[in-house]
This record gives C-alpha cells, structure tokens and sequence, in this order.
C-alpha cells in the first residue's frame, strides 16, 4: 500500500489499494461459483449413483468454463411486453447484494476488507436486498409463472429473515458484539478452552440448526426451493431470462450460498479457528485453512439436501418458518438470557 | 443507572396493567366465543385492581420513576381513576351491544385495555417522547377498535378517515415539538420550561413551533377549525366505539394538554392564550349552532362534543391553577354526562336495531320512564340547567376566564350554551311529549342497569354537592403544579 | 470543498431526485422503487453523520421489509392508478399554491436573523473507537427504558389489531394438520394382502359349484 501511495498520492494509491483488495475477493468468489456449479452436479451424481460431468477436459474439471462460454454466445431475449429497464436491472439487483456482502466478511484475524463495527448488521440489510432482484425480474417479465414465483420467493425471504434474525440475536448476546472478527474472537474462549465444544453450535445448538435451515430457505435452495418449482411454474422469476442474463442470477444464487456458508462456519463453527488444541502443530493453527473447510462443509450439506428431500409445499413452508422457527428461536433467547445470568454461565 | 434510579413503585399501577393484559390475551386465547365472559370478568377485575393499586401508592407530591421519564402526582392519580371508572362503565354498557353484534371478542376487551394503557402514559409521561408514544398508543387502539366491526362499511370509513386525520395530528405535533427541540435543545417537559424561562431558547422557533403544537392538540380534542372528523367518526363508528372515543380519550387529552403547554410551555402563556380563545369561541359556536341542525343523535353528541372541548378550552385560558382545576372538575362532568347519554342510546338499541335518529326515542317515557328519566338529567345537565352538576362545571370556567378580565368571552359562552339548550331540550321534547311509535320493549342486562342509574344519578348527586369534587381537583391541581 | 462536503451534495441530489419520482412516477411499481432508493440515500446520510447503526437499521428494516410488503401489494393490487391520478392538473393550482405560501412561511422565519440558526453548530466528532451501538443500547436500556418499551406495547397493539382485522375463520379451509400427516402409520393407510402369484387354472363347472356351496 505504501509503494501505491507513494507513486500516485496519498488518496488515490488508498483507492486503487481498496480496488486492488476488492478484485482478490471478487475473483476468486467467481471461481468458486464456478466450481461450485461442479461440485453439485458431481456430488449429486455420485449419491444417486451416476458420474455426473466427466467430458469436457480431466474427469470434467473445464465444464464450468464450457458453461460460461455458452451462456455468453447466447441471445438474451427480451419479451416484448415487459418492463425494458427494470428487466435488465433485476439480474443486477440480485447479484450485487451477494457482492457487496462480503466487503465485511473476515477471513482470519486480520484478513478483511472493512473491518465495520456493526458487520454483523451490515450483512443482514445488504442480503436482505436480494430479494428485490427476484421481485423486479419476476413483476418485469410481464409472465404469469415468473410473477408467481417472485411473490413466493418474497414472501419466502421475507419470513425466513425473521427467523434467521433471531437467531443471530442469540450468538450477539453470547459475544456482545456486532463485530463478525470479535465474534469469530469470543469463540475462542469458554469452558472448552476453545476448542470444537466452546464453538457457538453447541450451546446455541437450535439457532444453530434454525439458520442452516433459513440458510437454506433464504437462498431459494431444495427443499425450499419453490420459487422455480420446475413441476408447477416452470422456472418461476428468472423463467423468461436466457443467456448471460440468467447466468447472473444462476451467479447470484450461488454466491449467496457460499455467502451463507462463510456466515454459518463465522457465526456457529467458530470462523478460522482450529478445532485441535493449539499443541498440535499446524493442525492446532487457526488460519483461513480451517474457514474455508467449514464452509466446504457447509456448502457440502446443502447439496446434500437438495440430493435427499423433496420439495416442501408452499403452506408448509410458511408454518415451519412462522410457528416452528421463530417460536423455538424466541424460547431459546428467554432461556439463553437466564442461563447467561445464571451462576451456570458459560460467558463471561 | 441502576435500580433505584429506575424507581418502578411509582408505575407499578401501569406495570400491572401490561402484565395482566397480557395474560387476558394468553387466555383469550383458548377460549371458545361462548366463555367470552371470561375474559370480560378478567378485564372488569384488572380494572378493579388497578384502581386499588392506584389508591394505594397515591402521593400527595409528585415522585418520578423510569429515570424521570414517568410522574405519578395527585392531579394524575385523580384522571387515572376516573379513566379506569369510565371504562369500567363503557365495557359494561358496551357488552350486549357487542354481542348482539358479533363483535365481543377478546381483542375489543384487550385493545380497550390497551387504550386505557395509552391513556395512563399520556397522564404520566413527563418527556415529549413518552408523551407521544402514549398518544400513538391510544389513537392505535382506537383506530383497530373501530374498524373491528368490519363487516360494517361505515365503521370502515370511519375508522380510515380518523386514522388519516389523527395521523396528520401527529404530524403536526411532532414538527412542533422537533422545533422545541431545537429552540431549547431538550425533549424533557420541566427541562424545556428551565430553558424558555432561562431565556436562552430561540424565541421565533418556539413561537413556531407552538402554532403547529396548538394544532396537533386541536386535532386531538376535537376543535375547531380542527374538528371535521369527529362527527363523522361518531356517526359512523358502533355505538359503543363512538361512546368510547368520547369518554376516557377526553381527560387523558386534558391532561396531556395541560402538561404540554403548562408544565413545558407555561412561560408562553401570553402566545398559546390567543390561540386558545379562537379556538374555544370558535368550538363554542360552530359545535352549539351546527348541532342544531343534525337530525342523527350521534352527530348531534358530536357536535355538543366539540362545544363542551371549547368550553374546556375557556379554563385552560385562564393560565391560573383555579382554571386548570375548573377545566379538569368540566372534563370529568363532561365525561359523567356523556356516558349517560350514550348509555341510553345503548340500552334501546337491539339486535338488528341502531338508535340513531332523534325520532327513535320519540314517546321513551312510555316505553321506559327510568331511562327516559335517566336521560333528561343528562341532557339537562349538558345543557347546564342548575341542580345538575353540568351548571357548575360551566360555572366554574366561566368565572374563572372572568377572573382575568375577559369579561367579552364569558358573554359569549353564555350565549353559547343558551343555544346550546335548545337542541338538548329538544330531545327532552321527543321523550316525554311525543308518542311512541316502537313498541318493543327496553331490554338490559342487570349490571349495565346497575351502573348507568348510579352514573345517572351522580349527575343529581354531584350536582346538589359539587363542593368535594370541586375541592378535590383544586387541590390535586395545587399538588402537582406548585412541584415544579 | 472537501470530499464528504462531495458525498453529501451527490448523496441529497439523489435522494430529492428520488422524492420527486415517487410522487411524480406515472407506474406506482416505479415509484416504489424510486422510495427504496431514497431509503438507500438517506442511509448513506446518516452513515456521512456517523450514525452507522441507524444506517444499517434503515436499511434492513426499511428496504428489507417494509418496502418489499410495499411493492408485494402494489404489484398485486388491481387499482386503477388512472382514475387516481385525475384531478391532479386540476387540483394543483390549489396545491401548489398552497404548498408554495407555506414553504414561503417557514423559509421567512428560519432564514430571519432573528431565528439564529447559525448558531446551532455540528457535533463533536466522535472518537475512532466510539461504539455507536453500545451507546445507543445504553441509553436505550436506561434514560429511554419507558418510551423503549412502550415502543414494543405499540407494535404488539399493531399485531393484534393486525389479527383481530383479517383473521377470518374459513368454514371450506380443507388444511390437514402436518403433525397429523406426519404421524399417519402405513398400518392405517395400508392393508398387505397375501395373494398367490399366479391364478390357479380355471377350475372345472362343478368344483365352481361346490366352492359357492
């Protein structure tokens, strides 16, 4: 940074300094889109017991690439009586916020592009903006199927923030902090002395599991995932998309997923912490090795979800989130709040 | 902080009353439509209890709790227990109107509690902000309780044009107070009268914001130029809604006025006093002159609502302790007469039946001669004719704007409320010199005849001995203003 | 000039831009929109002001729900925003007469002398390691306890009104209990019958009769 600064000046080597900082996050995440879009053909395959993509390059390992190239010579059509501008400004509006997001998402102590003391809520208001991309695509397409499925989408998201919301109410209480390093940070300590048993998931074991399942939902993600449900809707919103346009929401959706994944293992799985005892040599060393394999894990269980359950019926996915989720969240933040005041204390 | 600062004994009255509507609530719950009386002795019982619990941590000075946010005084305590005896009365008048209605639920009984919750804050509050969440609170509730009745399309309107003009009210009030804040640079009430009588708060944006806070206050109470919606909240809101609007809100508002302009803006006296005496000679006559004319009881109650605010208004002119006592001893009459008035148009409506007009009480002293007895000394009592205590709550205020020389306005009030007594003793007239045209009998629930003959009666009673309740509010009054 | 003096013209720019098309969007879709992003400046005001929870909180609250229930009925509403808008060139004159006296009037009283504006000063900038959200939970949790939690009583009066005014109990509602799906046994919906796995052969006409027998 400093060589930046001294050859363009003080404010302009800062910014091309962020700018540079911006493009080592956003590439790489654009690979791992990629290669996720892989992972979960060639993990769905082999549980049900097929190859899933082997053609195109070593054991299939170019067919993200060859994906992106088709997309691109696609023609993006634009249905004649949709909404022009709004049309073309949904795909944008569903893949920035899942972008912007990771702007305060720490990767290990030190490793994070704005370290903002109320990160926690900054990602929380920025990921609930995606679903204005869903929205505008789905009323802007001008199509029965695409409107459905935005008013399912969006009344979806909007009541699994709520339960997602409370639960993180409880790991803030836990670390009394906003800030996502302090809380990564608190982890480390308690009655396990830091190791895999003083992580958040254990004593916040059903926020733990109620946000891996909004995790779930708020993606638009089998089993929750009625918002394109192919058998009645077709694609819902993005149905009337093609080419490079519905590659952008294809990104988003992925982007978001790996969003989740990085905020469960921050929030619940203790963020770049090692699960060993740091005696252990390089095992014991927390680094963003150990982040990046919880969020392996993570995305690893959404596949795995989408590979095993059928899709829920819409009613039934309003009443897990309304009368099971938030519910449970609500009683868990009464008895944390007590147990936090008990002599029983785990916090201190 | 720490909890003695919190100091909670003071609202332990309010306390209760969240904790057991609350609980109302949980029951309710579980309750099928035939137990509704469940909840109805439930919500009768916390009203009883608070009104104990208010007796008992009475203080004959004011004590602040909630980190001076809240003020439990005498002149508070006093409203408080007139609040709590006026809904007692209007859910025990309301409830075989409401179930004749398929409109007893627990939510009514819930959100009138609610109201009454809203109402207390607004008595007790001692910071702009409390002051206006109290107010929300209470339009809230009222605005839902309205449009309960849903399947009525004039409850409907009624309840949308009361919640867009009280909303606007509340627009207007918070601009004022924003401008006191930034004239005086704080939002609690006896801070913002340290710093006008200091003189360093910006006289121009103070003035300015009063206007629009003398307009808010307006809006609430119902004045004129500010008083479109009430008659047609009153007409199309039930019965019961309109009776409930008209009661309780009515001393809560008085309170909340006086603390605003008394407690926080006393030191401009000499500004909000010009704006007061337009609007009570205004309300005075528009509300006695337009009454007149309404051949819809509920409009013409309306209208004698707005005329009794001017009349109200008359003791706040003043500016001295005797006239904030007269105006508290007018509002509590007001709200006794009031709820007589309505009582009756309660007790002859019926299933499929809504006492509206003027004519539906023509020939009711054959059909009933208590209640039309009832509601002669109610409307005698409006209209301020001597043994009943209505003369003296008019008595009071107009002396007491005499007292500071504004003889001219006094005249004018009289004049008023003679044309006032027309219209009341017109209903007189339908009563006991017309013939009956409706036959079917006056049937009441025992309790509700109970309570409407003592709330009846008070008025005889009152009226012959004005003197305890008159002394009451004189010294509740002297209590709670002399702390400041 | 410096550059949060920039921020802050582009930023109001912007936000009276979007203010005007809310009001003035002829599609109401659009003007919702055109509402969120004026949410979305005012936000980045506030953040200019250091206020980054209530930033974030306008944004998450705002943009994130409310506006979305919003566009949610505005898209689904069949409303005739033709015959609303019909006597706006004919009310206007009015309006905007009015409108203009009463801008007129605020603007000749804030911009007197005698109003002293120019004494009401910035505050202090705040120190690096201030925490906007700890102090405001402080003085929410102490000074401001009573309007705090009479703010909650005010959203629970919403949601029971809220209730109380939809709520209608369907007599052709044909939902089954989940639970109750959930908890169905194959023994009740199943019966396993033992059957051969082929037919005999037909059999001859008087063993027929004697089976019938």
């Amino acid at each position: 940074m400093e060589l930046l600064q001294n050859l363009l000046g003080l404010d302009a080597g800062l910014t091309v300094w962020t700018v540079l900082k911006i493009v080592a996050i956003v590439a790489p995440m654009m690979i791992a889109v990629a290669y996720l879009t892989l992972a979960e053909r060639k993990v769905i395959g082999w549980i049900q017991l097929r190859i899933g993509p082997n053609r195109v390059g070593p054991a299939g390992l170019l067919q993200p690439l060859a994906d992106g190239v088709k997309l691109l010579m696609k023609e993006i059509i634009l249905p004649s009586a949709s909404n022009k501008s709004l049309f073309l400004i949904g795909p944008v509006l569903s893949i920035m916020p899942a972008l912007v997001a990771w702007a305060v998402v720490p990767f290990t102590d030190h490793l994070v592009l704005a370290n903002v003391d109320a990160s926690l809520l900054f990602v929380m208001a920025i990921t609930s903006m995606g679903v204005y991309g869903v929205i505008v695509a789905g009323w802007a397409s001008n199509s029965k199927y695409a409107f459905i499925g935005a008013m399912r989408s969006a009344a979806q998201i909007v009541s699994y923030e709520i339960a997602m919301g409370c639960a993180l109410v409880g790991v803030l209480m836990v670390s009394s902090s906003l800030n996502l390093v302090a809380i990564v940070q608190q982890q480390a300590h308690g009655i396990a002395g830091g190791s895999l048993f003083s992580w958040n998931w254990l004593p916040l074991f059903p926020m733990f599991i109620v946000y891996l399942i909004s995790g779930v939902a708020e993606t638009n993600r089998a089993p929750f995932d009625v918002a394109e449900g192919e058998s009645e809707i077709v694609a819902g919103f993005h149905v009337e998309y093609s080419g490079m346009a519905f590659a952008v929401f294809f990104l988003a959706e992925y982007a978001n997923m790996i969003l989740i994944a990085a905020m469960t293992s921050i929030m619940f799985l203790g963020g770049w912490l090692s699960p060993f005892p740091a005696s252990w040599g390089f095992l014991g060393a927390s680094g963003f090795g150990w982040l990046a394999a919880k969020m392996a894990f993570v995305l690893y269980c959404f596949l795995w979800f989408r590979a095993t359950f059928p899709r829920y019926r819409y009613d039934q996915i309003m009443r897990l989130g309304w009368k099971v989720f938030i519910p449970v969240t609500l009683v868990w933040l009464i008895v944390l709040g007590a147990w936090m005041m008990s002599p029983l204390t785990l916090w201190h | 902080m720490n909890w003695a600062d919190l100091n909670l004994l003071p609202a332990s009255t309010e306390l209760f009353m969240l904790t057991a509507i609350l609980l109302i609530l949980l029951v309710d719950m579980c309750l099928s439509d035939a137990k509704r009386g469940i909840t109805y002795g439930l919500t009768l019982l916390t009203l009883a209890i608070c009104a104990v619990v208010q007796v008992s941590t009475y203080t004959p000075y004011p004590v602040y709790a909630f980190s001076n946010m809240f003020v439990a005084d005498p002149m508070g305590g006093m409203v408080k227990l007139a609040m709590y005896a006026t809904t007692f009365a209007v859910l025990v008048y309301s409830r075989q109107y409401m179930t004749e209605r398929g409109i007893f639920s627990g939510e009514y009984l819930a959100l009138s509690l609610f109201a009454l919750l809203g109402m207390n804050i607004m008595v007790s509050a001692t910071h702009f902000l409390s002051l206006y969440i109290g107010l929300e609170l209470l339009s809230l509730s009222l605005y839902a309780l309205i449009a309960l009745q849903r399947d009525s399309v004039q409850a409907t309107e009624a309840a949308m044009k009361y919640f867009v003009l009280g909303a606007l009210a509340s627009g207007l009030l918070l601009y004022g107070i924003s401008m006191v804040y930034g004239a005086t640079g704080t939002l609690f009430l006896a801070d913002v009268a340290k710093a006008i009588a200091g003189g360093s708060a910006n006289h121009v944006l103070l003035v300015f914001g009063l206007v629009f806070i003398v307009s808010g206050l307006a809006f609430k109470l119902g004045a004129v130029p500010f008083h479109m919606w009430v008659p047609d909240v009153y007409q199309g809101s039930s019965t019961a809604l309109a009776m409930m609007i008209g009661a309780a809100p009515k001393l809560a508002a008085f309170v909340f006025v006086l603390r605003i302009l008394v407690q926080g803006l006393g030191a401009l006296v000499a500004d909000w006093q010009g704006m007061l005496v337009i609007l009570a000679v205004l309300s005075m006559a528009i509300g006695n002159i337009t009454a007149i004319a309404q051949t819809n009881i509920k409009r013409m109650l309306a209208y004698s609502t707005i005329s009794h605010m001017g009349f109200l208004l008359l003791g706040l002119i003043a500016g001295t302790p005797e006239g904030y006592s007269a105006a508290m001893f007018y509002t509590i009459v007001y709200v006794l007469m009031s709820l007589v008035g309505f009582g009756i148009l309660l007790a002859v409506s019926r299933a499929g039946f809504e006492c509206e007009k003027l004519e539906d009480l023509r020939g009711l002293n054959q059909r009933n001669s208590w209640y039309a007895f009832l509601m002669l000394l109610a409307m005698f009592s409006m209209a301020g004719i001597p043994p009943l205590v209505g003369f003296y709550a008019k008595l009071a205020v107009i002396k007491s704007v005499v007292d500071i020389g504004l003889v001219w306005l006094a005249v004018v009030s009289v004049v008023m409320s003679l044309i006032g007594a027309f219209y009341y003793l017109r209903v007189v007239k339908y009563m006991y010199f017309d013939d009956k045209q409706d036959n079917s009998p006056i049937v009441v629930r025992a309790d509700m005849k109970l309570v409407l003959s003592v709330n009846a009666v008070a008025l005889l009673v009152l009226g012959m001995l004005p003197e305890r309740l008159l002394m009451l509010c004189v010294e509740a009054m002297k209590q709670s203003l002399n702390a400041l | 000039m410096n550059f949060e003096t920039v921020v802050f013209y582009v930023l109001s720019a912007i936000l009276v831009l979007a203010g005007l098309r809310v009001i003035t969007a002829k599609n109401p879709v659009h003007a919702a929109l055109f509402l969120v992003l004026a949410f979305f400046t005012s936000a980045g005001l506030w953040l200019l002001m250091q206020a980054e929870f209530l930033a974030i909180t306008l944004v998450l609250v705002y943009v994130g729900a409310v506006m979305v229930l919003f566009l949610f009925v505005v898209m689904m509403l069949d409303v005739n925003f033709e015959q609303l808008r019909e006597g706006f060139w004919r009310n206007l004159p009015m309006a905007g007469t009015v409108a203009l006296i009463m801008v007129g009037e605020m603007a000749l009283i804030l911009m007197s002398p005698e109003a002293k504006l120019g004494s009401y000063h910035a505050a202090a900038p705040l120190a690096a390691d201030a925490s906007n959200v700890k102090e405001l939970g402080r003085q929410l949790y102490t000074t401001y306890l009573l309007p705090f939690e009479l703010a909650s009583v005010v959203l629970l009066v919403g949601m029971v009104a809220a209730i109380a005014l939809t709520m209608r109990k369907r007599k052709d509602n044909k939902t089954v209990n989940p639970g109750l799906q959930v908890k169905v046994r194959r023994n009740d919906r199943v019966r396993i019958v033992k059957m051969d796995a082929e037919k005999p052969a037909k059999p001859e006409t008087g063993d027929a009769a004697e089976q019938q027998a």
